[in-house]
């Protein structure tokens, strides 16, 4: 292989990252809101993706094919992951966090990581059975055809940009940026903003906060099943897909800062980017643990910084 | 309480379950139930894995698959490669579960709560790509026609549930002798709180450490078992999400911290969910990773610290309910006058030390000296600096200039069970006890110091608990004190460290009339035996007859200092603290 040869497979990599880095992005963002609001570790994201991925797979069928179908579906996850993401919180979550969880130990911390990791494991299998162990996808008229960006520095460099993935982040990018303005300039956002920073002084401030908690998970577990919703478009998936995507998106929001928007989109882009790039350098098998690495990394170097500031223990 | 004695009333109980297990897996023919039968010992010592480490640590661990399917590899890779029996295998296996505990818990107990939990996941998950690379999707343990025994290949299934049950009850022995040990209480007290345990001489991370190395050992030891059991080796099967949840939930599910609960958390679930997959595994392919997500979840919700925990619980209640009235402290006599001391060198001297939150200056240049033998007050105004001295003091904040010699050591930015261990005790303004301890065990936790031999350390600490009062009521859970009795539990935690100075914030905040006397008399009492005391306190006609001199902060630096009298006359203290109604001379009559 001579330069221009890596050169493109470096520029091929970057576009793919950008591409699926925007939908991890969004993924992240649902995270990022249920962390910054609820400070709830929900193990249970990943799998709450995997719905939305096979929610999006159902709708796209239940749409009748169409060449907007798939994004249509995609986009029609986020309500229906919203509902069970909201049921989830009122029968289960809301028991042992907000203002009942300091009863218990450690704030109920580790109350509320086991019963969003038992949510999983039902999910994850209950999953295996409903939806079988298979892994299917969803083709969008778009998968298969690229624009071709080139030919660069005299034809000998080429870069295609899938025109499926291209959709798919920029409907994520949309995505983002909605939630942004929503969070900013609606009286939810407020009210979960409020809540976030401190959900003692926002009761006092006639905040419903056991209520923003709960509109806080549903809306972050659906902002996440819209972005699976999307990914379900570009690789294939099966119940168990969700764990991976716990790490990815944890890496993402971590790398990104808590409790910030825009800091977890970012995050979650340059963990797409890793991803990607790492296969130039790594067989593809190692794709994950690269992120892992990297993962890793950033709570090991920064451990201070991720909580947002430096607490001491007393 | 004998050791020896009380050491065989737990192995009793083992023992006789050992014996009712082995008959039954003696009389049962079926080789699916001889399966079973192992498997529920070998998921047991998965969770008495986790729970040495999780369980008495507080620290959530999603990441033991990475032990065991080390241990479970190697075993596997050593028997192909080399020809390697497991028997020698799986001992190494254990080791080298042991090494990977220390590899991880070295970095890795830089972090807290949330993020502990989560790196703890990416361990097991990152190596599971790792081997699936290496080309090792599965791996198949070679069948040995000549010496099957010696490979640890037995036709009679019911040997391996032997085997199983062996290192199951060889574990529980492990952690009751743990449990009742200095292990158990230091860990217990850093789980439930961290920074009192530290200030108590107890160093985190070192004892951390120790935990996840056995923890680690014992997973990868049975991991190794494991593969035998099976023959077969799949990364998922080792390393997978479902190994972890596992051994945390039959852990979770029986009571953490517990000999018992791991147990009886694999013997009801591991049975349930195996027959439940061998009835229902066709049309429900899950039902194994449901059963384990629903009991947990309802542990969660019913019984969030386990089984164990529930029945010991109701138990303890009904035992408080008929000794509710616990005769009251006695008041220790007040039988040596302070003027009987003797005011010595210089024992502690800080100089220009500094401590800035952000932009506010906590302490801005604060020096001071305390002779051996003195009582020091402090005193000043809310948010003068007096607790963030006494957290420079004692190693929880570190100094961002000046230094701080006690004992003719500097011990500026040392960390705070080294500082107690120099002989700094302290207690804290918001009493700070390890609430799920008895009063003894409190002590005993701060007396290991100086003394790792266990028999003498329940000397120090049954004379600590005599200096302060308290033997009367030494076998009650902190959690159900009165304010004074802990203000005196505090005092006697920081005594069984042996200190030469004793830290003392604002021991008589809350106190009726009678507490200040009976906390005074004590603090009054130790000082003549010996220990120097620096004692933070508002209430000042209790620091005018204690203290022999005082010091006054305000806004982070020493305003003034001298003889009681002389203060309560500056007009500088009266303006910054006291107020006007000191200016009439009679007060410190009063």
């Amino acid at each position: 292989m001579d330069a221009a040869q890596y050169a493109e497979n470096f520029l091929q990599a970057l576009t793919a990252g950008l591409l699926t880095g925007a939908i991890y992005g969004l993924m992240c963002v649902g995270l990022s809101l249920i962390f910054g609001v609820m400070r709830v570790i929900n193990f249970a994201q990943g799998d709450f993706m995997m719905l939305g991925m096979y929610a999006a797979l159902y709708a796209t069928a239940w749409l009748g094919g169409g060449p907007a179908a798939p994004w249509i579906a995609a986009l029609l996850a986020g309500p229906m992951i919203f509902v069970v993401g909201v049921l989830s919180h009122r029968l289960l979550i809301s028991r042992v966090t907000g203002l009942r969880s300091t009863a218990l130990a450690a704030d109920g911390h580790y109350a509320q990581l086991i019963l969003t990791l038992g949510l999983a494991l039902i999910l994850q299998n209950g999953g295996l059975t409903v939806f079988g162990s298979a892994p299917v996808s969803i083709a969008t008229p778009l998968s298969s055809s690229a624009w071709e960006l080139g030919p660069l520095l005299g034809d000998r460099i080429s870069v295609f940009v899938n025109q499926g993935q291209t959709v798919g982040a920029v409907i994520a990018l949309l995505a983002v940026a909605a939630f942004v303005v929503l969070m900013n300039r609606s009286r939810l956002g407020k009210s979960l903003r409020a809540a976030a920073d401190n959900p003692v002084a926002a009761i006092y401030m006639g905040i419903d906060v056991e209520r923003a908690h709960r509109l806080a998970f549903g809306l972050g577990v659906a902002i996440t099943a819209v972005g699976g919703g999307l990914l379900a478009t570009v690789y294939p998936f099966q119940p168990y897909i969700g764990l991976e995507y716990v790490i990815v998106m944890y890496a993402g929001v971590v790398l990104g800062g808590l409790g910030s928007v825009t800091g977890a989109f970012a995050g979650g882009l340059v963990i797409g980017l890793v991803q990607q790039l790492s296969t130039l350098v790594l067989p593809n098998q190692l794709q994950n643990t690269a992120i892992f690495v990297v993962f890793l990394a950033v709570v090991l170097l920064r451990p201070q910084g991720l909580f947002g500031r430096a607490a001491r223990r007393t | 309480m004998s050791t020896a004695a009380s050491s065989r009333r737990h192995a009793v109980p083992i023992a006789l379950f050992g014996v009712a297990y082995a008959l039954v897996t003696l009389a049962t023919g079926n080789e699916y139930h001889q399966l079973i039968l192992t498997l529920v010992p070998v998921w047991a010592v998965m969770g008495l894995s986790w729970n040495l480490f999780s369980g008495y640590s507080g620290l959530v661990s999603f990441g033991h698959a990475a032990f065991f399917g080390l241990g479970a590899y190697f075993v596997a890779l050593a028997q192909v490669q080399w020809g390697m029996t497991p028997w020698i295998g799986i001992p190494i296996a254990g080791a080298l579960g042991g090494l990977a505990g220390l590899i991880v818990g070295l970095p890795t107990f830089r972090l807290r709560g949330h993020y502990f939990a989560l790196a703890m996941l990416a361990y097991p998950l990152a190596l599971l790509y790792v081997f699936e690379w290496l080309g090792y999707q599965e791996l198949t343990l070679p069948m040995e026609r000549e010496h099957p025994a010696a490979f640890m290949q037995f036709a009679d299934h019911r040997v391996y549930a032997l085997l199983a049950l062996a290192a199951m009850l060889a574990s529980m022995w492990l952690t009751s002798v743990l449990e009742r040990g200095r292990f158990g209480l230091v860990l217990t007290a850093m789980k439930q709180d961290e920074a009192a345990a530290e200030a108590a001489g107890i160093d985190p991370r070192a004892w951390k450490l120790r935990a996840i190395v056995l923890s680690g050992a014992l997973a990868g030891a049975i991991g190794g078992f494991y593969a035998v059991v099976l023959l077969v080796v799949t990364p998922q099967a080792v390393f997978g999400m479902l190994v972890s949840s596992q051994a945390l939930i039959v852990a979770m599910f029986g009571g953490v911290g517990t000999v018992w609960g791991p147990v009886i958390g694999a013997v009801v679930l591991v049975p349930l969910s195996e027959l439940l997959h061998a009835r229902l595994g066709n049309e429900i392919p899950g039902i194994q990773g449901v059963v384990y997500g629903v009991a947990i979840i309802a542990v969660i919700l019913l019984a969030p610290d386990g089984v164990v925990w529930k029945l010991r619980d109701l138990r303890q209640r009904r035992a408080s309910a008929a000794n509710a009235n616990v005769a009251p402290t006695a008041i220790v006599a007040d039988d040596a006058p302070a003027s009987a001391r003797t005011i010595g060198p210089t024992l502690l001297e800080v100089s220009g030390v500094s401590i800035a939150f952000g932009g506010l200056k906590a302490l801005d240049g604060v020096s001071l000296r305390v002779a051996t033998g003195e009582i020091l007050g402090i005193i000043g105004p809310n948010g003068a600096g007096k607790t963030t001295l006494f957290n420079a003091l004692n190693g929880f904040l570190r100094p961002a200039a000046g230094s701080i010699v006690f004992d003719g050591r500097e011990i500026t930015g040392q960390p705070p069970h080294r500082i107690c261990a120099a002989g700094v005790g302290r207690t804290f303004q918001v009493v700070r006890p390890f609430r799920r301890m008895t009063v003894f065990e409190n002590v005993l936790a701060g007396a290991f110091v100086h003394e790792p031999d266990e028999i003498r350390a329940r000397t120090i600490a049954v004379d600590a608990l005599d200096q302060v009062g308290l033997r009367a009521i030494e076998s009650v859970s902190a959690g159900g004190l009165s304010n004074r009795d802990l203000r005196l539990l505090e005092i006697a935690r920081a005594l069984a460290g042996r200190p030469k100075l004793l830290l003392l914030d604002e021991t008589l905040a809350g106190l009726d009339t009678e507490g200040v006397e009976a906390v005074l008399a004590v603090v009054k009492r130790l000082a003549a035996r010996g220990t120097t005391v620096v004692i933070i306190e508002h209430t000042m006609p209790a620091m005018v007859r204690l203290a022999d001199r005082l010091v006054v902060l305000d806004h982070g630096a020493v305003l003034a200092e001298g003889a009681p009298e002389a203060i309560t006359r500056n007009p500088d203290v009266i303006d910054a603290y006291l107020g006007k109604r000191w200016r009439t001379g009679d007060a410190v009559d009063r």
